[in-house]
């Protein structure tokens, strides 16, 4: 895997850290370089850079309105930045559709769940494997040879991660007639389904009670963990934030204003002022 | 000037008229469109419903007649006399109010919250019902329409023309008149949705239903009255179209050319459907003039169509329409 | 009692994703194709073949094409009738300039040049959405009828403008043309109809039917979980013009033998199609069967009851036709968007449960 068609960058990534709780972090996997981002006139992301490191856990927090969702759609090449860079894995990426970034193994969950209602919870999460099934039309069409063993393989990698996030029971239903909190949770399952190499969360615990979000904090640690999924994730409950993830991009008015371990962050006078309230001028 | 040229000018000004005919059930379309967000297809049945419907009341027709009839065996056609012209108008516009509380009580109503798709769906249902409709209550044959309106060549313009160029053109006085009347109906309209408490109403709900409902507007009486006014532009072009070329089920046609006029002109603006509509109408009659020796006759089928294609893939908004940002 | 899944285990995937999971459902199916095979040709007279089976078979097809492109990729399409009349004449071309041609095959290519024009006409789909496609859609339908009945070439100079379809034979047997028996007729579009049923069923249960599906729910979500929306609309339409174009090509080999490309193949065709799609169930192949049915056989009773029995007058009869079928559209799409087949659906779901509902 590399980065299709782009060109090798100098790039010396040091061999990574350690967490508090012992997990080793890797090298990195993707840096945004001076993204700047506008609509019209108003810009939502400006001149920001960051990296996301190999198994770990990244969160981007800020007030509303603050660019992180568009931040999330420029990595998954649904808004193309004016400005700056992509590398991902060592290349740069080039302009492309974001079908093309979901190939390269790059999924995502959304802030408005964007389930595919008319389907069942297996076919929602069935379509996650697209690009792991290979059968061609005419293949299809007559139901022989790869068709069919493609969909019984690729069946059985979707009922494990069913298993995992314990969906068993809703399996067979519409979408439409789930509750808002499973509703998450086939969503995380489908961009799981895909193995990605890097998993965007829009998010994930946004309008749920204590006792769903202690559940899907539980599902992300066990990703990372069993997977080595390297997990970037938006998030507006502080707590959760702090407790999860390895390092923080604190964002405000579209600009970077802090990076770090929860720690550092918490204690930086900029992220203060911004989530205080200290008037701008 | 050569002699291609001013027929080209000649053609051209024929399908500015007709332009204006289109430019007016266009209008149709985006008054709904506006304040519903429904794609109506049935715009140019209820033209042709609306015509039926005044050439009834004016001649004295039994409605459903041919039904009862078909039933009980009687003769009924007439009522053995004619309603005057200014009379049967504003009966029509009554039916036509009629027919909107009751396009909203039993259609509208139940589809709140579907999707635009479905509700596209629902007004062709409507066209067909409509149609059949109208046919049954008040009989199929092509019947002529007469509102007094002038008809003819207009002799005004073909002097005129001739004492410029040398050449006299051919222009209707209906379609002169038909311009000038859909020029003060878009103007009542402008003022009416600028200045009365009403339209300023129907503009809250076509700019956001939620925060419409939430300040106390009706939306129910919104979509009656949205209807009411299309169901009157409808009459007046149905009184334009059915004057000229008689009323039969072909009017209701000239809703299908409705469609790339609003492509062309976007389909919440009231200048684009105007503008359109021209556009449509100079273009169609020019390009059968200059094609027609090369690839045939009665292009005017699709060329606005393909315009419209064409026009689609460059410029998806339309000439006035907003561009929509897409999220997720 | 007999309707069960209880005890009816699946130890596979395949077994469980099969078409007919619940063994009653299988064994009714099994009957449904003998019967279809094996009885109806021996009891099939002139006047059920030609008033409703056939066309019944052949509006079938059409209606399982439009479904995938309207009930599973979500593109709504006006342009039924200008493609049903590609089919119809490439079928006519191909058998007047190759007379040895099996007509099986010349059926077939029809349907793939017309899965070409689709797919051509379908390129706007990646632009424009909703009834922006449809307008698109009636340009091809406008486009494509002109063009059959101005160039000559089409109908190879016919001075009536019409085509006709010469008798071809298979086994000789002749199953077009004049010549052409009942059994001949049904036995070839229901062939024809159960391949194409079992080609839907095929692609729409797999990874292709469920790109199509992701697109029709939510486009933009579906591109950046992966799907490639060229691939998917593009496929969509291939699929559901050359179903459209076997559809049109037996209409007119087989059922009219002979056709002027605006009276056959007119708008109110499209129409007729679409609204099988939404009465039998948008996305389902059950409801391209059940819709076709309903609109083929509903107007022949009606005409039965109200010119037949009670007298009334031809055009009467016709318009209170049309004005029912304008009336169960809107009642289908405010009561039942999915139509027969999801009516179908509940009263199976209520059947498994019987007698004990909780």
């Amino acid at each position: 895997m590399n980065g299709q068609g782009g060109t090798m960058l100098d790039t010396n990534p040091d061999e990574g850290y350690t967490t508090a709780d012992g997990r080793k972090i890797g090298g990195i996997a993707m840096e945004m370089r001076n993204i700047t981002l506008r609509f019209g006139g108003v810009v939502a992301i400006k001149d920001i850079s960051f990296d996301i490191r190999w198994g770990e856990i990244r969160a981007i927090i800020g007030p509303n309105g603050a660019g992180k969702s568009s931040m999330l759609n420029v990595i998954s090449g649904f808004y193309h930045p004016q400005d700056g860079e992509v590398i991902y894995k060592g290349y740069k990426r080039p302009r492309m559709r974001p079908y093309q970034v979901a190939q390269q193994g790059i999924a995502r969950t959304f802030q408005n769940i964007a389930l595919f209602e008319g389907m069942s919870v297996l076919d929602n999460i069935m379509t996650g494997r697209l690009h792991h099934m290979k059968a061609n039309i005419f293949h299809q069409a007559i139901w022989w040879g790869r068709a069919a063993r493609e969909e019984a393989e690729n069946r059985e990698q979707v009922e494990k991660i069913i298993d995992f996030l314990e969906i068993q029971h809703i399996r067979k239903t519409p979408v439409s007639r789930l509750p808002y909190g499973l509703k998450k949770r086939v969503e995380l399952a489908r961009a799981l389904a895909a193995e990605p190499s890097i998993l965007l969360l829009d998010e994930p615990m946004a309008g749920m009670n204590v006792e769903e979000k202690e559940d899907m904090c539980r599902f992300i640690l066990d990703v990372n963990d069993e997977f080595g999924t390297t997990t970037v994730l938006i998030e507006h409950d502080m707590g959760v934030v702090m407790d999860l993830s390895d390092r923080v991009v604190v964002m405000d008015y579209g600009k970077k204003i802090g990076d770090g371990t929860p720690d550092e962050v918490r204690n930086n006078q900029e992220v203060i002022n911004a989530y205080l309230g200290v008037a701008h001028d | 000037m050569p002699d291609t040229l001013l027929f080209a000018l000649e053609a051209s000004l024929n399908g500015l008229t007709a332009g204006v005919m289109y430019a007016l059930v266009a209008l149709g379309f985006v008054l709904i469109f506006k304040a519903s967000g429904i794609f109506n297809f049935a715009q140019g049945v209820l033209a042709l419903f609306a015509a039926l419907t005044l050439v009834g009341f004016q001649s004295g027709q039994i409605p459903f007649s041919h039904l009862i009839n078909a039933m009980l065996g009687t003769r009924l056609h007439h009522f053995g006399w004619n309603m005057p012209t200014v009379l049967a108008i504003p009966a029509t516009v009554l039916v036509m109010i009629g027919l909107a509380i009751l396009v909203e009580r039993f259609i509208l109503k139940h589809l709140v919250n579907q999707e635009p798709i479905i509700l596209f769906m629902a007004t062709i249902g409507l066209a067909y019902f409509l149609e059949g409709f109208g046919d049954i209550m008040w009989g199929a044959e092509v019947k002529a329409l007469d509102v007094g309106l002038p008809k003819g060549m207009s002799s005004a313009v073909d002097e005129a023309t001739f004492a410029w160029f040398g050449y006299g053109f051919y222009i209707d006085r209906l379609e002169i008149w038909a311009a000038g009347i859909a020029a003060v109906l878009v103007a009542v309209l402008t003022v009416f949705s600028q200045y009365t408490k009403q339209g300023r109403a129907l503009r809250a709900v076509a700019d956001d239903h939620q925060a419409a409902l939430s300040v106390g507007i009706s939306l129910r009486f919104i979509w009656v009255l949205t209807w009411s006014i299309a169901g009157i532009v409808a009459l007046v072009a149905g009184i334009m179209w059915g004057s000229k070329s008689g009323v039969q089920f072909s009017l209701s046609l000239i809703a299908l050319k409705a469609l790339p006029v609003l492509i062309l002109g976007g389909f919440t603006s009231i200048p684009g459907a105007i503008v359109g509509g021209l556009i449509i109408g100079v273009g169609e009659k020019l390009f059968d003039f200059f094609m027609n020796p090369i690839i045939g006759g009665a292009t005017e089928n699709w060329f606005a169509y393909m315009l419209a294609l064409i026009f689609l893939l460059f410029r998806p908004q339309g000439l006035f329409g907003e561009r929509i940002i897409e999220r997720v | 009692m007999l309707y069960r899944e209880a005890g009816d285990y699946k130890t596979s995937y395949v077994a469980d994703s099969q078409t007919f999971p619940i063994k009653f459902d299988r064994y009714g199916y099994y009957i449904l194709l003998g019967f279809a095979f094996l009885v109806m040709p021996l009891i099939i007279n002139d006047y059920w073949a030609n008033s409703i089976v056939v066309p019944f078979l052949i509006y079938a097809i059409a209606a399982l094409g439009l479904n995938i492109l309207i009930g599973y990729c979500g593109q709504l399409s006006l342009g039924t009738g200008g493609f049903m009349a590609v089919g119809a004449y490439a079928s006519y071309k191909m058998m007047t300039a190759f007379p040895d041609l099996n007509i099986i095959f010349v059926i077939i290519i029809a349907g793939m040049v017309t899965a070409c024009v689709g797919v051509l006409f379908g390129l706007p789909s990646l632009r424009i959405k909703g009834f922006y496609l449809a307008v698109a859609t009636l340009a091809a339908q406008f486009f494509l009828i002109w063009l059959f009945t101005r160039t000559a070439w089409f109908y190879n100079y016919s001075p009536t403008g019409m085509i006709s379809a010469p008798t071809r034979e298979i086994f000789g047997v002749p199953v077009t043309g004049p010549r052409a028996s009942a059994v001949s007729m049904y036995m070839i579009c229901l062939c024809f109809l159960v391949a194409s049923a079992w080609l839907a069923r095929n692609l729409t249960r797999g990874s292709l039917g469920r790109t199509w599906m992701a697109i029709r729910d939510m486009d933009i979500a579906a591109e950046i979980i992966g799907v490639n929306p060229l691939i998917a609309k593009l496929t969509a339409f291939a699929v559901s013009s050359f179903l459209v174009g076997i559809s049109g090509a037996l209409l007119f080999t087989v059922y009219l033998g002979a056709a002027e490309a605006g009276e056959a193949f007119g708008i109110d065709k499209s129409f007729l199609v679409l609204f099988m799609v939404i009465i039998g169930g948008l996305g389902s192949i059950f409801g391209a069967f059940a819709g076709a049915a309903f609109l083929i056989v509903g107007p022949v009773l009606l005409k039965l009851l109200l010119v037949n029995s009670l007298g009334w007058p031809t055009d009467l009869a016709a318009h209170l036709e049309i004005m029912i079928v304008g009336a169960l559209i809107i009642v289908f799409l405010i009561v039942e968007p999915h139509g027969i087949a999801a009516l179908w659906r509940t009263i199976k779901e209520k059947l498994r449960l019987w007698p004990f509902p909780y």
